[in-house]
């Protein structure tokens, strides 16, 4: 009888903390898309919504990856200087040459893996805590980047580079315009949420945010977990800088501010801070949330100082209020 | 965001005081750069980095003395493409003056007043400086530092001023109304009266940006052409796209848009093609990104520059007063040139990096174009 009590409260209780984690950053994102289509209609409209998508696409891919590292109990700040020395780097080593475009991404994908692993065996190994590790790789990161290009942009990124970010195929079915970008995102998204909601080890990856101590004494490799967690971040940089040098082109600004935009959509998309809890469409629709945001604010016309003002207290209002959600839900 | 909010914040209160100081919209002095601007130049031809417009000159026979020179230089910092374009230029140049310079002792303050305040007393206590040039980082916060430093050695400053008239010439072009005056009048001239303008501005309170949009708008208004908004992009590419294409989602076409920088000029003209429509007439600056689009893609637009020549000027001006020789002053105005349709080709060239700026007098310099990171 008792048994049988608990056992519904906790499915109720599962069920609306499931709710709950869902309905912040959705109610959001629905709320704010509504808003912005009293201003333009445009915006949903399939060519509207998808470039809306395309534009979020960037910051949507890192917060997954971040949502990783949150999830084991940390944080990745490397994040932003990761993206711009992509996408500087990408520019230097290709030179305008469209035949180097495949080689220098690969390099790319190796550099973020590298600096993925150093920020994981630094948090592991030498027990720096991740906020100083990675504000430590941020530097250096943004350092190196500058360094190696002088300080300002040198060469051009092909089309062939650009077209990740900025190609729209045309004449598609349904949807009628699909920009490369959003493909992108379906792809990334799809193994992210397969590696954490469907793999062991993303299932071990919850349990070590959860209580780090209890999971080593149970035998799973914590060390290997949380290193696994800082190169899915790195990576998810890496692909979120060649979305954005595709998009808008080479400069030392691609990346300044995702380290802190890609933490709070991973909050706003209910993502416990210091780990145990999180989901990726969550995140995803807390990263679309934002750029919704942005993007208001921009069509309100309302001046800077202000903006960034509004800016600043949505967001303190929208993670209390997921925290909150989560904390009523249990 | 955050971090950059900060640090516009931060630089917003250290540009508050000159703010308060100085107009940015004084019609006495939009008068004197239209003049300025229909002025001839004098000075060698060929050579704007050596001309100046209107004023006079001054006598610097008191500051004669024997060479080579220990020559001081405190730099605001090379912080963004342009800085790094003028520096480059400006360590050409001191090349070129081997036998006249026997060191070039120089100060980056890293974009900090306080760094910068502290790299003059030093160098001013410790390191026996003949001259000392300083490019100040903000207006307000390095006067004191400036006035103290003119009591010991001949002082120069050049791009941003300061609020005293103690240095021996401040060197400048001609200034931010011209460049507004140019490049709006440039749109309103190609555009039918009524057609819609956006301004992109980077932010707020810089004296020499500001000066640039009041003058635009005056334009603007005068012909009749509508502002749809002026908006702050922070110099950001991916941010100024967004801005432009959420304004042609929600106005359709755009007629013109109009920039108080160059940098992300590219970015703004993609926002047209993604979105299937017909080029703005526009404003750039001389950065070469900005020119090769405007060659490749036939733009209707103008380059009005801020010359990374003036970099050159402060040694030549330099080495001018160390040896007794007049030169323009107390203001050195260069003549600042704007780029059009006729001399474009003469400045397109893909071989140099996208922020090059094309106006830097620098294509006859010892170790060009590798030196700029040209190929």
């Amino acid at each position: 009888m008792t048994v049988a009590t608990k056992q519904t409260k906790t499915l109720s209780a599962r069920g609306i903390a499931v709710i709950g984690r869902l309905n912040a950053s959705y109610l959001a994102f629905l709320a704010l898309l509504i808003v912005i289509a009293c201003i333009t209609p445009s915006i949903l409209e399939p060519a509207g919504f998808m470039n809306f998508l395309r534009r979020g696409a960037p910051l949507a891919v890192v917060a997954s990856g971040q949502l990783f590292v949150i999830v084991v109990g940390g944080f990745d700040l490397s994040v932003g200087s990761l993206i711009t020395l992509t996408v500087m780097g990408s520019a230097l080593l290709i030179n305008n040459d469209p035949s180097k475009t495949w080689w220098v991404i690969a390099t790319m994908y190796g550099i973020g893996l590298l600096a993925g692993l150093i920020n994981g065996l630094v948090v592991t190994y030498l027990k720096v805590p991740s906020i100083i590790a990675t504000l430590g790789a941020l530097l250096s990161i943004k350092g190196v980047a500058l360094a190696w290009s002088g300080g300002s942009p040198q060469g051009y990124l092909p089309d062939n580079f650009r077209q990740f970010g900025r190609l729209t195929l045309h004449d598609i079915p349904l949807l009628g315009v699909l920009p490369l970008a959003v493909v992108v995102l379906v792809v990334v998204v799809t193994v992210f949420a397969w590696l954490l909601h469907r793999t062991n080890f993303g299932r071990l990856a919850l349990v070590v945010g959860d209580n780090a101590a209890a999971a080593a004494l149970a035998g799973v490799p914590v060390r290997q977990i949380r290193i696994l967690a800082f190169v899915l971040s790195a990576f998810s940089a890496v692909t979120a800088g060649i979305l954005l040098g595709g998009f808008s082109g080479v400069s030392t600004d691609a990346g300044d501010g995702f380290e802190l935009q890609s933490i709070a959509a991973a909050v706003l998309g209910g993502a416990q801070l210091l780990g145990g809890r999180g989901s990726v469409p969550g995140v995803v629709s807390g990263a679309m949330s934002l750029t919704a945001l942005f993007t208001l604010l921009n069509l309100l016309g309302l001046p800077k100082p202000l903006r960034d003002a509004v800016q600043g207290l949505i967001l303190i209002a929208a993670a209390a209020y997921s925290v909150r959600r989560q904390e009523w839900a249990g | 965001m955050l971090v950059r909010t900060a640090v516009i914040v931060a630089a917003l209160s250290l540009a508050a005081a000159p703010a308060i100081a100085q107009s940015f919209d004084d019609p006495k002095e939009f008068a004197h750069q239209r003049e300025l601007m229909k002025m001839p130049p004098q000075g060698p031809a060929g050579k704007p980095w050596e001309q100046y417009v209107g004023g006079q000159t001054i006598d610097t026979s008191k500051y004669k003395k024997p060479g080579p020179y220990r020559i001081c230089f405190s730099n605001a910092g090379v912080g963004n493409p342009w800085r790094v374009v003028g520096w480059t230029t400006m360590q050409a140049e001191v090349d070129l003056h081997k036998q006249d310079i026997a060191q070039f002792i120089v100060a980056d303050a890293e974009s900090k007043d306080d760094k910068q305040i502290s790299d003059i007393n030093s160098m001013l206590s410790g390191q026996r400086c003949d001259i000392l040039i300083v490019s100040p980082n903000t207006t307000a916060a390095l006067t004191p530092a400036i006035e103290q430093a003119c009591q010991k050695v001949p002082v120069i400053t050049f791009d941003r001023g300061v609020l005293t008239s103690c240095p021996v010439t401040h060197i400048v072009p001609i200034g931010g109304y011209a460049f507004g005056i140019y490049s709006a009048q440039f749109i309103a001239d190609h555009v039918s009266p009524g057609a819609k303008v956006v301004a992109l501005r980077i932010l707020p309170g810089v004296d020499v940006l500001e000066t640039r949009w009041s003058a635009a708008k005056h334009i603007f208004e005068e012909k009749g052409v509508k502002i749809l908004g002026a908006e702050f992009t922070d110099g950001d590419r991916a941010k100024t796209k967004s801005i432009v294409s959420d304004y042609i989602a929600r106005y359709g076409q755009i007629d013109a848009v109009w920039m108080d920088a160059g940098a992300t000029s590219t970015a703004a003209i993609e926002a047209f093609e993604d979105a299937g429509k017909k080029y703005p007439v526009i404003n750039g600056e001389d950065q070469q990104d900005f020119l090769q689009k405007w060659k490749s893609a036939n733009l209707t637009a103008i380059a009005p520059t801020y010359p990374t020549y003036q970099w050159r000027t402060a040694i030549i001006a330099a080495l001018h007063v160390l040896k007794g020789e007049a030169v323009p002053g107390p203001i050195w105005d260069l003549p600042d040139p704007a780029i059009t349709q006729a001399d474009l080709d003469k400045y397109v060239n893909p071989k140099m990096p996208p922020l090059h700026y094309a106006m830097c007098g620098c294509e006859s310099m010892p170790g060009y174009p590798q030196r700029w990171g040209g190929k």
